[in-house]
């Protein structure tokens, strides 16, 4: 399966990365050669194989529904470009 | 009296206990060192400051008889590892001015045990890369050249400043992480010892994420007894990650003196590859007359699915990359870059932030995790995952206790080398390492020689699932034999 130049423009917006038109002809041949390279697993026999969910036979790690960490909004939006009273602040989404 | 950062870890470990010379001494002798190595590009962020409090603390301790198991050891931070108060960038625009209010669980445990930190370690962007050239804040310079020529090479990646620092003598050791390969190919590339462990030792909490069902973090360090002694401290239990292992850490220096008698070491025939250099076959064969010379019995066998193991990464990474980057949107952290409306906020701060690779893999992932290629991709990448897996359970059961393979299909290239190849040519680097990665096996990488320019070509053994002793065993019975690297001279101070 290879990718046209509607396709990158479409996986770029799923993706959230502003594109501009002169990036789409590169994008497109370097994303199908990283198909191309991928295809070979297209000729695998991987009937009745379970997909791996988990690497190491684990089960998963239950923690009491507690709070462990709580108190620390200061150290929560220390770090965000835009904030107001402990709120992310963003563009305005609903008019 | 040899320079004190040309001590090994446990040299310095041992010559502070006997208060030969004092924390203090030691961490001046690495600022010293770095501060003359810049050109190299190796550290990201210098912490001259810290390194000099934690080493007075750790002086006052040795003065007490109270001393921790790294006590008053310098070490690196590959900057993918969030160090509270210190920016982390992962190596990205996107996390420019990032300052972490928590610290990693790896470097956590380091400075519990009387680690220095040094400072944080240049790295491929979110550790994408096999070269340390997509960070985006420049190369790495190799310590090491090609014999009669000054060509700037590359130390590997993604952590390649871990690995360049570590063979410039610029710390004692250093974090790293390994994706697909990030500890294992940087260390064979400079001459250096690095251990991937099985899946689930480390913690990865406050380890920057890239594909967190492959990730693991581990050291980068001189010889085979100091990853030994750096794994001992970086591992163990975590609540807060759900796939760290709830095993004991066992005492891997005191397996390095087991040796290899009894043990049976897999050459596997799927890992003779087309185009291999006919000396990094030779040092190959080298390794495993060296492990039989030690008391080895040594056995070909098969792993299959091997050739597919680097095709399914490249599914199954870029897909888990693609949802674990998809929190740099400008809102929490990092950088934002305003648009006329939310959406186009999130798509002008990622097109600024993130450096081509990255979004390449990002755009990938999301391609194969879309509407109508989800199965025929990503579900199809996941059973390859587990063939690859069961070829390693196979010859486990049938009684090989390490498998024996190059590092590298290649020794270092030059910087800007590959810069016009397709980007699979930079992926065929970790052939021989991230089949380990896609079946959560511990891997090490170990130096076993110099090829005809004069550059390091490494040796990887790959283990059981949370035997990491045996291979330190192994490798130590290689490197042994070997003979410890002789690191190219500071031509770079």
């Amino acid at each position: 399966m290879s990718v046209d130049v509607n396709t990158v423009r479409r996986i770029a917006h799923l993706a959230r990365i502003a594109v501009s038109e002169d990036e789409i002809a590169p994008l497109q041949g370097e994303l199908n050669a990283i198909l191309a390279f991928v295809e070979q697993l297209g000729s695998v026999d991987v009937e009745g194989v379970e997909a791996m969910t988990s690497v190491t036979p684990m089960a998963m790690k239950k923690r009491a529904d507690v709070v462990t960490e709580g108190g620390r909004a200061d150290d929560v939006v220390f770090n965000a470009p835009a904030t107001e009273d402990h709120y992310f602040l963003v563009p305005k989404v609903v008019e | 009296m040899t320079a004190l950062n040309e001590l090994t870890l446990a040299e310095a470990r041992d010559g502070l206990v006997a208060k030969d010379f004092s924390a203090r001494e030691l961490a001046q002798a690495h600022l010293d060192a770095i501060a003359a190595a810049r050109g190299l590009n190796a550290f990201l962020l210098e912490t001259p400051e810290r390194a000099l409090d934690m080493a007075a603390v750790a002086d006052a301790k040795l003065a007490a008889g109270e001393a921790r198991p790294l006590e008053g050891l310098p070490l690196g931070i590959k900057d993918l590892f969030c160090t509270y108060g210190v920016p982390t960038t992962a190596g990205s625009k996107i996390l420019e001015g990032f300052q972490p209010h928590y610290e990693s669980a790896v470097s956590h445990n380091l400075w519990r045990d009387g680690a220095v930190m040094l400072g944080k370690l240049n790295l491929d962007e979110f550790a994408m890369g096999s070269s340390n050239e997509t960070s985006a804040f420049g190369n790495v310079v190799s310590p090491w050249r090609r014999g009669g020529s000054d060509a700037p090479l590359v130390p590997g990646g993604s952590s390649g400043g871990s690995a360049a620092a570590v063979a410039a003598r610029l710390c004692l050791g250093a974090t790293a992480t390994d994706t697909g390969g990030s500890i294992r190919q940087p260390a064979a590339f400079t001459g250096t010892v690095g251990i991937k462990p099985t899946y689930g030792r480390c913690s990865r909490w406050g380890t920057v994420a890239f594909a967190s069902s492959l990730d693991q973090a581990g050291p980068i360090a001189r010889t085979v007894r100091d990853c030994a002694i750096l794994l001992r401290s970086m591992a163990g239990p975590d609540p807060r990650d759900t796939t760290c292992a709830d095993l004991p850490v066992p005492d891997f220096e005191a397996a390095l003196s087991r040796g290899v008698k009894g043990l049976t070491i897999g050459i596997p025939r799927e890992y003779r590859v087309d185009g291999m250099p006919a000396e990094i076959q030779r040092l190959w064969e080298q390794g495993a007359e060296w492990l039989k010379a030690a008391g080895a019995t040594i056995r070909e066998i098969s792993l299959p699915h091997t050739k597919l193991a680097l095709p399914a990464y490249y599914i199954v990474a870029p897909a888990e990359a693609s949802s674990n980057l998809a929190r740099y949107d400008g809102v929490r952290y990092g950088l934002r870059v305003p648009g006329k409306d939310i959406a186009d906020m999130y798509e002008q701060t990622r097109a600024a932030g993130f450096g081509r690779e990255v979004k390449r893999r990002i755009m990938i992932g999301t391609y194969v995790l879309s509407a109508g290629y989800y199965d025929a991709y990503y579900v199809r990448a996941q059973k390859i995952r587990t063939l690859i897996k069961r070829d390693f359970e196979t010859v486990y059961a049938d009684g090989i206790d390490a498998i024996l393979t190059p590092a590298t299909p290649s020794a270092a290239f030059g910087i800007g080398e590959k810069a016009n190849a397709d980007p699979v040519e930079m992926y065929l680097n970790d052939v021989f390492t991230v089949t380990v990665n896609m079946a959560g096996l511990p891997g090490i990488a170990v130096p076993a020689g110099l090829d005809a320019q004069g550059l390091p070509l490494g040796l990887q053994l790959i283990g059981r699932p949370f035997d990491e002793e045996t291979l330190f065993a192994a490798a130590q019975a290689i490197e042994d034999a070997a003979g410890r690297m002789t690191l190219p001279t500071a031509w770079w101070a």
